[in-house]
């Protein structure tokens, strides 16, 4: 919404990573705009249910489409929007939570197909909305409000996953850089195919992680998060599993492979086989 | 005796050609200028299986696949065993002498089928011999069964006379042999064809058909039987510029992403059975806040969770009606012929577009599997109608007000946020009473539009009326037939549109004294919503996994119907 709507009643916490989120991917909009000269309305935002998921409500300046769903099913509805409109720039805004846990079953088959949508996930290594439960993210041996001696599901590595899943366009991101942030976005939006920006996001009041990611002198934290070396090359698969081999949170973008054609595209190359019939002769076909 | 009509049941194994000699046998009669129906069962395995397929023969329009079996043709001897109790005393039982042989049966008559065939130089003809011999019994002319032959067979090949002779004389040769038994069923009497064009195909068939041209764009689906036929139909034939057809994961992907092509401006459907229904659940309760056009098809089976896979029940009203959680009641079409899966289609299409929400199609294994002759649809006559688009600036009011407001086309301006959650005019989430009010009875308004004028009726004057929906209609209305005929005083009514129900005809059921509604399953879902209207509804239940059989329905009417009436004279 563009100016402040009273009626609207949802509000992240002061210092909620998802505000670093919400900044980078107007700025990616705003960037695409300018290139393409494309209006904001050939944007649409297709958002999760989580904290994360308001920020399609939470966008300041002009308006994109958007669609607040249910729980999980981001992914399968940008197909929709996507297969329906390929014209149309498709972005999706998820938490971990959601992306991960309910709506994993989803992942793969748009990873399979190369779906043209960009997947912007907030990873808080929690559930923000629902009040600090733990989610897929959340460190083994972890307490969280359901996991009250302790976390005993191991830790999911997403960036591992999407690479085992063939998804074609990985980048990993932190909501405290925004600019840089913005950058990966604009990639992703422009990579053909399946790309997720796997963005952390901490949850200022669940699961603050802003000092372990970003470090701490004083107090001999090291920082979490590093940079992907210049000379990382993005085509190399194996390359991009090494580099995630290191622990810690890349920055920057692990994997694109820039040959597979995208959903679209092969629907496309499909017709050219199929020799659409008119309803008429459908009808005729059936005539005795 | 001249006869107006035969049954013959079709029994064997999978693979053994039961499903292809029905098929074949409706094709010859229909091409001739009969009526043909059939009624197909599945086998619950892949290869093999006990199987059967049943098709009905008539001078004029049927109703129902038929009570009793003429002909039973045994491919085997489990075949046999299985089905000879339900053919009638006069009928007859052509066996295939080529698997087994059956002694003290004076209805029997052994056929060498593969034999008779292999013996013309093609193997494919088995169906042939039995089409003669059935030919034979009902005292159908040859040249019929020539002109059939030579229209089926003449498609521009090399190949063609000689299929064309090797079939001939497979038809003859079952005619020969059966003629020399003596067996015989009377004369049906000649074709009554009628003088405008007309199509055969199956349930799903005409659906699918209706959908395309109705306008469909867009079309999702996930494998479950009785649906796939519809996920492959649309596969093969929805494509091209702007349209798009696709096998996704689950259900909830097949939901999800019509939401997502409706949203953006597309006509889009999935077509699912029970269990795939069921994951549907949430999606569709999005699609009814969120004010986005879609079609599900439910193509019944029978029971819950896994259920009857290949059976035929009319068990998911409750579940189509009310599928989600939150105040929500889904328009419903129920189609009950294979005429009204084509045009049904279209107006579910219509239905979406025009009140901006999902509409439920409901249809059933037995319509779904079953061939029927049906008049070749008319296209000029069908609109693709569209919903009402936003054509204004940025800056829009979406869910402004109480009545339907135009819907904005993603890059076009009008950008706002369909929200699952309950929403302000522009689609922001909020909590607000007031807002809550004002969308709940937005939502509930928009029915209105889509209350329909027309409706079957019949002897309105009655107090008691016969009302069954969807696949039932065909012997409730042939049962009901008999006892207008037999002076039982009894009025009908029949619509496909269940929900909204046309207000003209829910006015007059609810000066009735008693609706009956004839359905396939235990609670009489039907009966209790219309009572939840102030219908005086009884419902007549089955639920074996098959239709009704027109006979039970004539018995049972006129149980209820005298029943009452000794009620209202106090005996
Ligand atoms: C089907 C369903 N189950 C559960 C919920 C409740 N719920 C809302 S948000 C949420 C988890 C959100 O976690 P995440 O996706 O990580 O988002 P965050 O709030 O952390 O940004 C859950 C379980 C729901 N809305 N729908
Ligand atoms: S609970 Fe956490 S994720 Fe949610 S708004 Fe607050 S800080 Fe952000
Ligand atoms: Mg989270």
């Amino acid at each position: 919404m563009s100016k402040k709507n009273e009626e609207y009643d949802f509000k992240w916490c002061p210092g909620c990573g998802d505000f670093g989120v919400r900044r980078a991917l107007e700025m990616a909009m705003i960037d695409r705009l300018e290139e393409t000269g494309l209006p904001i309305e050939n944007n649409v935002v297709v958002a999760g249910i989580g904290c994360s998921g308001n920020l399609v409500h939470l966008l300041e300046g002009s308006q994109p489409y958007g669609f607040h769903g249910i729980h999980g099913r981001s992914l399968p509805i940008s197909l929709g929007v996507k297969m329906a409109r390929p014209e149309l720039n498709v972005v999706v805004v998820a938490g971990d939570g959601d992306f991960l846990s309910i709506g994993g079953e989803h992942i793969g088959p748009q990873a399979a197909r190369n779906l043209n949508v960009c997947a912007v996930i907030m990873d808080n290594g929690v559930y923000g909305l629902t009040k600090g439960q733990s989610s897929p993210t959340t460190k083994l041996g972890e307490i969280t409000s359901s996991t009250p001696f302790g976390k005993i599901e191991s830790q999911l590595n997403p960036l591992e996953l999407y690479l085992t899943l063939g998804v074609s366009f990985i980048a990993s991101g932190f909501s405290g850089q925004v600019r840089p942030l913005a950058k990966l976005i604009t990639q992703g939006m422009e990579h053909k195919g399946f790309s997720i920006v796997h963005v952390q996001s901490p949850c200022t009041t669940y699961n603050d992680t802003f000092e372990l990611l970003k470090g701490n002198v004083q107090k001999g934290i090291e920082p979490g998060l590093w940079e992907v070396p210049e000379d990382h090359d993005t085509s190399d698969k194996g390359a991009a599993q090494q580099l995630l081999q290191q622990g810690g949170v890349p920055v920057g973008v692990l994997y694109d492979d820039t040959f597979r054609p995208s959903m679209d595209q092969q629907v496309e190359q499909m017709w050219a086989r199929a020799e659409p019939k008119t309803v008429q002769e459908l009808v005729d076909a059936f005539e005795f | 005796m001249e006869m107006r009509d035969f049954v013959v049941r079709f029994a064997g194994e999978g693979g053994q050609g039961v499903v292809t000699s029905a098929e074949g046998l409706a094709q010859a009669a229909t091409q001739v200028g009969y009526h043909a129906l059939t009624f197909a069962t599945f086998p619950s395995q892949i290869l093999g299986g006990p199987t059967w397929t049943q098709a009905r023969i008539a001078v004029d329009a049927i109703l129902s696949p038929g009570d009793d079996v003429d002909v039973l043709v045994a491919f085997n001897q489990d075949a046999y065993d299985e089905h000879n109790s339900e053919v009638r005393d006069e009928g007859v039982i052509i066996f295939n002498s080529n698997e087994f042989q059956l002694e003290g049966d004076s209805r029997g008559f052994g056929l060498p089928f593969d034999e008779l065939a292999r013996s013309t130089g093609n193997n494919r003809a088995a169906n042939m011999v039995i089409i003669g011999a059935l030919a034979h019994l009902v005292d159908m002319p040859q040249r019929y069964l020539e002109e059939f032959v030579s229209k089926r067979f003449t498609r521009g090949r090399s190949g063609d006379e000689e299929i064309i002779r090797s079939n001939i004389e497979a038809m003859t040769l079952g005619r020969d042999h059966i003629s020399e038994s003596g067996l015989a069923l009377g004369a049906l009497a000649a074709p009554n064809p009628p003088d405008f064009a007309q199509i055969m195909l199956k349930g799903n068939e005409a659906l699918a058909l209706g959908a395309l041209a109705g306008g469909l764009d867009f079309y999702v689906g996930y494998p479950i039987s009785p649906a796939t036929t519809i996920l492959i139909y649309m596969e093969r034939n929805l494509v091209g510029e702007g349209k798009f057809a696709h096998q996704v994961s689950s259900e909830i992907e097949s939901i999800t992403a019509i939401l997502g092509a409706g949203f953006a401006g597309k006509k889009a459907m999935t077509a699912t059975a029970g269990p795939g229904f069921s994951l549907m659940s949430e999606g569709l309760g999005l699609g009814w806040i969120a004010e986005i056009p879609l079609v599900v098809v439910d193509v019944q089976r029978g029971g819950p969770a896994t259920g009857l896979p290949t059976k035929t029940e009319q068990s998911d009203l409750m579940a189509c009606m009310f599928p989600a959680h939150g105040d929500v009641r889904m328009p419903v079409i129920a189609v009950g012929t294979v005429e009204e899966c084509f045009y049904g289609a279209i107006k579910a299409l219509t239905w979406s577009e025009r009140y901006q929400g999902p509409v439920i199609l409901m249809t059933e294994m037995s319509l779904a599997e079953r061939v029927q002759n049906i008049a070749k649809p008319d296209l000029s006559q069908v609109e693709d109608r569209r919903r009402q688009v936003y054509e204004g600036t940025n800056g829009y009011h979406r869910y402004a007000g109480l009545e339907l407001s135009p819907m904005p086309i993603p890059g076009n301006p009008g950008a706002y946020v369909a929200n699952g959650s309950e929403h302000d005019d522009m689609g922001d989430t909020t909590h607000l009473a007031s807002r809550h009010i004002q969308m709940t009875e937005r939502r509930f308004g928009k029915l209105k539009l889509l209350e329909e004028d027309e409706y079957e009726r019949d002897n309105v004057e009655e107090s008691i009326a016969i009302m069954p929906w969807g696949g039932s209609k065909g012997p409730a209305l042939e049962a009901y037939n008999q006892l207008k005929a037999s002076g039982v005083p009894v009025g009908w009514y029949y619509t496909m549109y269940l929900n909204p129900l046309p207000p003209k005809l829910l006015e007059e059921l609810k000066k009735k004294d008693l609706v009956i509604v004839p359905e396939l399953n235990y609670q009489g879902q039907f009966a209790s919503i219309l009572r939840s209207q102030g219908v005086k509804a009884e419902a007549i239940t089955q639920y074996t996994g098959l239709p009704f059989k027109v006979r039970d329905l004539v018995k049972r009417v006129t149980e209820v119907t005298e029943a009452v009436r000794k009620e209202a004279a106090g005996v």
